[in-house]
């Protein structure tokens, strides 16, 4: 029980991210509306987002910037001064296709919209079912 | 459904809690993520690109194959949207309405009427409130300093936080800012839908033309030092002006994919009235 | 240039794709002309690259110069360099034969179309050509972005089951996305060749363990296995008939390329079939969607609904094999994934050409069809006989060698799945045979009816149709060669 307390503690950026992804996720299944899934899917990947961002961080470090300015090619860098800069990269590509994929997913929603009049899952389905 | 979806929840989350007592704990300096690639890049950026940002080198040059898809997959949806919503032919609605400026009264037209050309009719939207001075005013005033700091953000992407993406998002918000201060027609006169749609493709074409540039000139695909013989400098002051032309080409890109996905969803295609 | 082929596969669709999109602002007539020489040149650096390959082994390309793992790096050894050249010929097959029904169908819109089109083959050839993880995610949602663009152009139910696809495929995608991470925090590194040449000291880490099932539960949603197939039949029978026969054939089987990527590549074979144990389960449930792709096809009075629930039990014929986790079932696995590209595509252009002309794909509208468009009939027979397996069509050796793992590994569920669907697909096909041999009934009772003429589709539709049907026979054919030449070196030496 004793070790059991800080394991928690030191890793409470993984159970944010479990806790994020699990309410976008039951979102999506559960939910009707269909905007209220799209609202669920960009909670999912934006704790994906989170989850990455939050493997960049060391202790003790700063932003990944060198402080040196553009002056200073020959300045010795250390490592151990910087964040991590790959996850930053690799989460702004995952920002800009949630952002697509977001675009895409409304403009299909209103698709769905201008032709039933309405959103909700089962009042749709009842729609296409009486056809 | 709800029960299924909170059993699927349930089982998903406690596996991935299983599967997160491995790993490093928060902020660890000694991860494997934080020992293995990370520290190459931190030391070698400046040294190989001449960009003490490591994210824009990273971002623009060592990764930037993802990065050039990653502006494709903009376009890819600013396109999708457009083949999705607009509806072409450019029909005008069934009842159009006017005001007239100096008595404002509002004077609505059956399809096929006309109304006399002057400037006292102005044309307005079906939901429309009155023009609040202090918002049309201010927003006016703004959007030319937005531009300039998003113009600010692209340029110093180099040495600060900013870069091709965010520029560009700025940039597209000053657009859509005219278009919800005003009205969507006035954000058209300045931004035709024309020159949006060809704009964007273009701005991911400088990005890859970039690259196949390095490409006729005998290096690999993206390989920027090799731009160092059409611009007279050597390959590593090449390859920072080669991350600054290709985020020249993400701004572009990014800005335009804004302003046509907000057009598109806004009026439904129609782009007669936005919001 | 040949050591340019890797990258030029994916930049010349990519930069034609913004030729077209400007194109069609400004004549819209070039766009066609744009969209097949770029979908040529794809093909011919893919089969130059699969020779190269055949000669000389792998080829690394390094994107930016950069060597890996500091860089992006194209691998291209055996196993891609085949579903290279598959994937880039059937989207040059099919974007011949859909010309006509494009514009018919989006008289102002082909343009947008045919850069959508040329953008997901852009995206499905750099998923098979990377050998970067993350590089792939990046394809991917390009893939998927695009497809629910081309799919949801199609009929009035489009829309809805698009949204509901994009909902499946941003699951499966993030949680691919999720495995890469739990790879890259143990591991550090995105290179596919690097994480493997990391990992066997981590096997019984528990975060490789999630890492592994996670990525294969999101392709497994990608790729429409069973359980997780729910989204694909509404999705396909909806589109657009050129949206369908280009996503139905290539976007299942690359992901089941990509499973197989992981498997043989990133975590290998000692893992994925020897630490996890995994085998059993993974076949059963092979087994399942077989079985259960079987019976829903039955169950349905619509051609192409048909045949979507068909592509849900061909998926798992290649998942079951591959997951037997011996040679002859991998063989099988990989080798079905060139044979079932290739008959989807010819049953799915055979629907696009009824559609084409009759309007419609319901059994109803099928009478009569023998008479009316012979050649389209002839190709779906030959595609039919593909699906169900009869020699000398390429269908039979991928379910030989399919059957033969599976006898080599003792799994007779398997067998008895395998030979189920075949029957089952017999029954499917000779109906639709059936009906369309028969003329409609007449109106007029007891008046002889002149029987009505020949009402063949467009020359530009028949003959790529019947160019995939003779490929379909000569695949077949050359079976032996293709397995001896390119799958046996595709297949890592320490798998028996």
């Amino acid at each position: 029980m004793s070790e059991l307390i800080p394991t928690i503690i030191a890793k409470y950026n993984y159970w944010i991210y479990i806790t994020l992804m699990m309410i976008g996720l039951y979102a999506m299944i559960a939910k009707n509306n269909l905007v209220k899934k799209i609202v669920g899917m960009n909670i999912f990947q934006t704790a994906i987002i989170l989850f990455y961002v939050s493997i960049g961080v060391k202790k003790g470090a700063t932003i990944p910037i060198s402080t040196g300015g553009h002056g200073a090619a020959h300045e010795v860098v250390h490592a151990a001064d910087y964040l991590n800069p790959l996850p930053h990269v690799l989460m702004l590509t995952a920002i800009v296709v949630g952002v697509a994929t977001l675009g895409v997913a409304l403009a299909l929603a209103l698709r769905i919209y201008s032709r039933y009049n309405t959103l909700e899952e089962d009042e749709i389905l009842a729609q296409i079912r009486k056809k | 459904m709800k029960i299924i979806g909170l059993i699927i929840t349930i089982i998903t989350g406690a596996f991935l809690v299983y599967a997160a007592v491995d790993f490093p704990a928060w902020a660890d300096p000694n991860s494997p993520a934080s020992t293995y690639l990370s520290p190459y890049f931190i030391e070698n950026s400046m040294k190989d690109t001449s960009v003490p940002n490591f994210v824009t080198s990273l971002l623009a040059d060592y990764r930037g194959f993802d990065t050039m898809f990653e502006t494709t997959v903009i376009f890819t949806a600013g396109l999708v949207c457009f083949i999705l919503l607009r509806i072409s032919g450019g029909k005008e609605p069934e009842t159009r309405h006017y005001r007239h400026v100096l008595t404002g009264v509002t004077v609505t037209l059956k399809e096929g009427r006309k109304i006399p050309a002057s400037e006292d009719f102005e044309r307005i939207d079906d939901l429309w409130t009155p023009p609040d001075l202090i918002i049309k005013t201010g927003c006016r005033l703004m959007i030319p300093f937005i531009q300039l700091f998003a113009l600010y953000v692209i340029a110093h992407g180099h040495s600060s936080p900013g870069g091709g993406f965010q520029g560009g998002v700025i940039l597209g918000a000053s657009i859509i800012l005219l278009a919800i201060s005003h009205d969507l027609r006035t954000a058209l006169e300045r931004m035709r839908e024309k020159v949006v749609a060809i704009l964007c493709p273009v701005g991911v074409a400088i990005y890859a033309g970039t690259g196949t540039l390095c490409l006729l000139l005998g290096l690999n695909f993206l390989d920027y030092s090799a731009l160092a013989s059409v611009l007279h400098v050597d390959p590593i002051s090449a390859r920072s002006h080669g991350i600054l032309m290709v985020e020249i080409g993400v701004g572009i890109a990014v800005m335009t994919t804004m302003i046509w996905i907000y057009n598109n969803i806004s009026s439904a295609g129609k782009y007669n009235q936005g919001l | 240039m040949s050591q340019q082929y890797p990258v030029l596969i994916v930049i010349v669709p990519l930069l034609s794709a913004f030729a077209i999109s400007i194109a069609g602002w400004v004549n819209k007539r070039l766009c066609f002309p744009i969209i097949v020489t770029a979908l040529g040149v794809a093909v011919y650096a893919s089969v130059g690259l699969l020779l190269t390959v055949l000669e000389k082994g792998v080829v690394i390309y390094h994107l930016g110069g950069w060597p890996p793992p500091v860089g992006i790096a194209y691998y291209v050894d055996h196993l891609n360099g085949l579903v290279l050249v598959v994937v880039s010929l059937v989207a040059l097959l099919n974007v011949i034969a859909c010309k006509k029904s494009i514009e018919l169908e989006f008289p102002d819109k082909a343009a947008p179309f045919y850069t959508l089109y040329i953008l997901m083959v852009t995206g499905l050839l750099g998923i098979v050509v990377t050998g970067d993880a993350f590089n792939l995610y990046v394809l991917l949602e390009i893939a998927a972005l695009t497809g629910y663009g081309l799919l949801a152009m199609g009929e009035e139910r489009a829309p809805l089951s698009t949204l509901n696809y994009l909902y499946m495929g941003t699951i499966g995608a993030c949680f691919y996305l999720l495995g890469v991470g739990y790879l890259y925090i143990v591991t550090g590194s995105l290179n596919m060749v690097d994480i493997a040449r990391l990992l066997p000291p981590l096997y019984q880490s528990k975060a490789v363990l999630a890492a592994f099932i996670i990525c294969m539960v999101g392709v497994w949603l990608k790729m429409a296995f069973f359980p997780l197939h729910a989204w694909l039949p509404n999705a396909y029978t909806h589109a657009p008939s050129a949206a369908s026969s280009l996503i139905a054939p290539l976007v299942t089987k690359v992901m089941v390329y990509v499973m197989i990527r992981l498997i043989l590549t990133v975590f290998t074979p000692e893992f994925a079939f020897a630490t996890l144990a995994l085998n059993n389960v993974v076949v059963w449930l092979a087994v399942i969607a077989i079985v259960m792709g079987a019976i829903l096809a039955l169950a349905e009075r619509n051609l192409k609904k048909m045949l979507t629930f068909i592509i849900v039990a061909e998926v798992g014929y290649m998942v079951g094999g591959a997951w037997l986790g011996n040679r002859a079932g991998m063989t099988g696995a990989i080798l079905h994934i060139v044979n079932d590209a290739l008959m989807t595509l010819c049953v799915f252009l055979v629907v696009g050409n009824i559609v084409y002309k009759v309007k419609g794909y319901a059994f109803e509208d099928l009478q009569g069809l023998f008479r009316k468009m012979p050649f389209t009939m002839g190709a779906f027979v030959v595609g039919a006989m593909s699906i169900i397996g009869v020699p000398p069509t390429c269908g039979f050796f991928s379910k030989w060698y399919l059957i033969l793992g599976a006898l080599q590994a003792g799994h007779y569920g398997f067998v008895a799945a395998l030979i189920f669907s075949s029957l089952v697909s017999v029954v499917l096909f000779f109906r639709i045979f059936e009906i369309c041999y028969y003329e409609p009934f007449s109106d007029h009772h007891g008046h002889d009816h002149p029987p009505e003429p020949m009402d063949e589709a467009p020359l530009l539709m028949v003959v790529p149709l019947l160019i995939v049907a003779v490929i379909l026979i000569l695949v077949g054919l050359y079976t032996g060669d293709i397995v001896n030449h390119v799958i046996k070196f595709a297949i890592p030496e320490g798998l028996v």
